[in-house]
């Protein structure tokens, strides 16, 4: 992936896929680190299951194709020095608490580490698609965060959906003029 | 600064307007969003549509939606348009500038973009 925004969209789209109605994305960056993770209350994922799910090529899963959206997304944290970790409860065992949070960490500093790029358009990708889904959204870059909670606009737009466009828009704009304010490019 | 009450002023619009979308629009624009359409550029193509379906006006017509694999990752960025009582067209290598012309010939004027499409997927 070009961008890490794009990861971001991708491993979004698994929360997405294990039913998730709460998903959280959350980024926080200082001037070494980039910690992004991502946070479902969906169908979670068994032990068993999770050790499989990181490794492309170590897969018990035979009748159906390996994932790539994990392992890239692993791949581009540890060509940083940094990491990915999962932690995930399953439905079976958890019933109302199952969910399942990735986190990965990278080293911006690196000479391989892959950048942000148009976190923007992600949120606004995830929301158009999704508009059921409450998201939140929250960016802490050092002092300052950016950041959006769907909740809080239904709570303001009533019947109106999310994925109208001109709301669409508005979250566009929203978002980019946080990131203007604090100077984040 | 924008602030909620831009939100607030959009509803109010909303619902002075008549509203006849009840899912069941004329057309359906379906992009391909899985780990390989995402790597292949899904993203600036789905924007685009998001975008140009409006400014062209056809937001009440044309509903443009997500998916997850089409099945077919040499062709992406994958889109399917599906429209009733006609065959599913499905465009392949898509970005945004192919998209304006698809809008435009394809869901505005009712002619698929031949150039684009592909057959028997
Ligand atoms: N947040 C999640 N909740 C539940 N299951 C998940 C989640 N993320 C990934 N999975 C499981 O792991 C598999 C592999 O994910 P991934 O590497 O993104 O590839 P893909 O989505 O193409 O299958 C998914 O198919 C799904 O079964
Ligand atoms: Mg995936």
């Amino acid at each position: 992936m070009k961008e890490l925004s794009l990861n971001i969209l991708d491993i979004a789209q698994n929360s997405v896929k294990a039913g998730a109605d709460k998903i959280d994305v959350l980024l926080e960056e200082n001037e070494e680190t980039l910690v992004i993770s991502i946070a479902d209350n969906g169908c979670g994922m068994s032990e068993e299951f999770l050790k499989n799910v990181q490794d492309p090529f170590c897969t018990t899963r035979t009748t159906r194709k390996v994932g790539m959206g994990i392992p890239l997304f692993k791949l581009a944290a540890e060509q940083t020095e940094g990491n990915l970790t999962i932690t995930s409860k399953t439905k079976e065992k958890f019933s109302d608490e199952s969910g399942t949070t990735i986190t990965a960490l990278f080293y911006k500093n690196h000479i391989d580490f892959t950048v942000l790029g148009d976190i923007v358009s992600t949120i606004v990708t995830l929301i158009q698609g999704q508009p059921d889904i409450h998201w939140h959204f929250n960016h802490k870059i050092n002092k300052d965060e950016v950041g959006v909670d769907t909740d809080e606009l239904k709570s303001v737009l009533g019947d109106v959906p999310l994925d109208n466009f001109e709301v669409i828009c508005w979250i566009k704009e929203y978002l980019e003029e946080q990131y203007n304010e604090i100077g984040y490019n | 600064m924008k602030s909620l009450a831009e939100l607030a002023a959009i509803r109010e619009k909303m619902q002075n307007k008549v509203v006849i979308r009840d899912g069941s629009s004329e057309i359906r624009v379906v992009v391909g969003m899985a780990t390989c359409g995402i790597a292949a550029g899904a993203r600036p193509v789905l924007n685009a549509f998001v975008e140009g379906v409006n400014e062209a006006g056809l937001a009440d017509k044309v509903a443009v939606t997500q998916t997850g694999c089409i099945g077919v990752c040499q062709f992406e960025p994958i889109v399917e348009v599906f429209e009733a009582g006609k065959e599913k067209v499905t465009y392949a290598h898509m970005d945004a500038e192919k998209v304006k012309r698809v809008i435009q010939e394809h869901l505005k004027n009712g002619k698929p973009v031949a150039e684009y499409a592909i057959t028997n997927v």
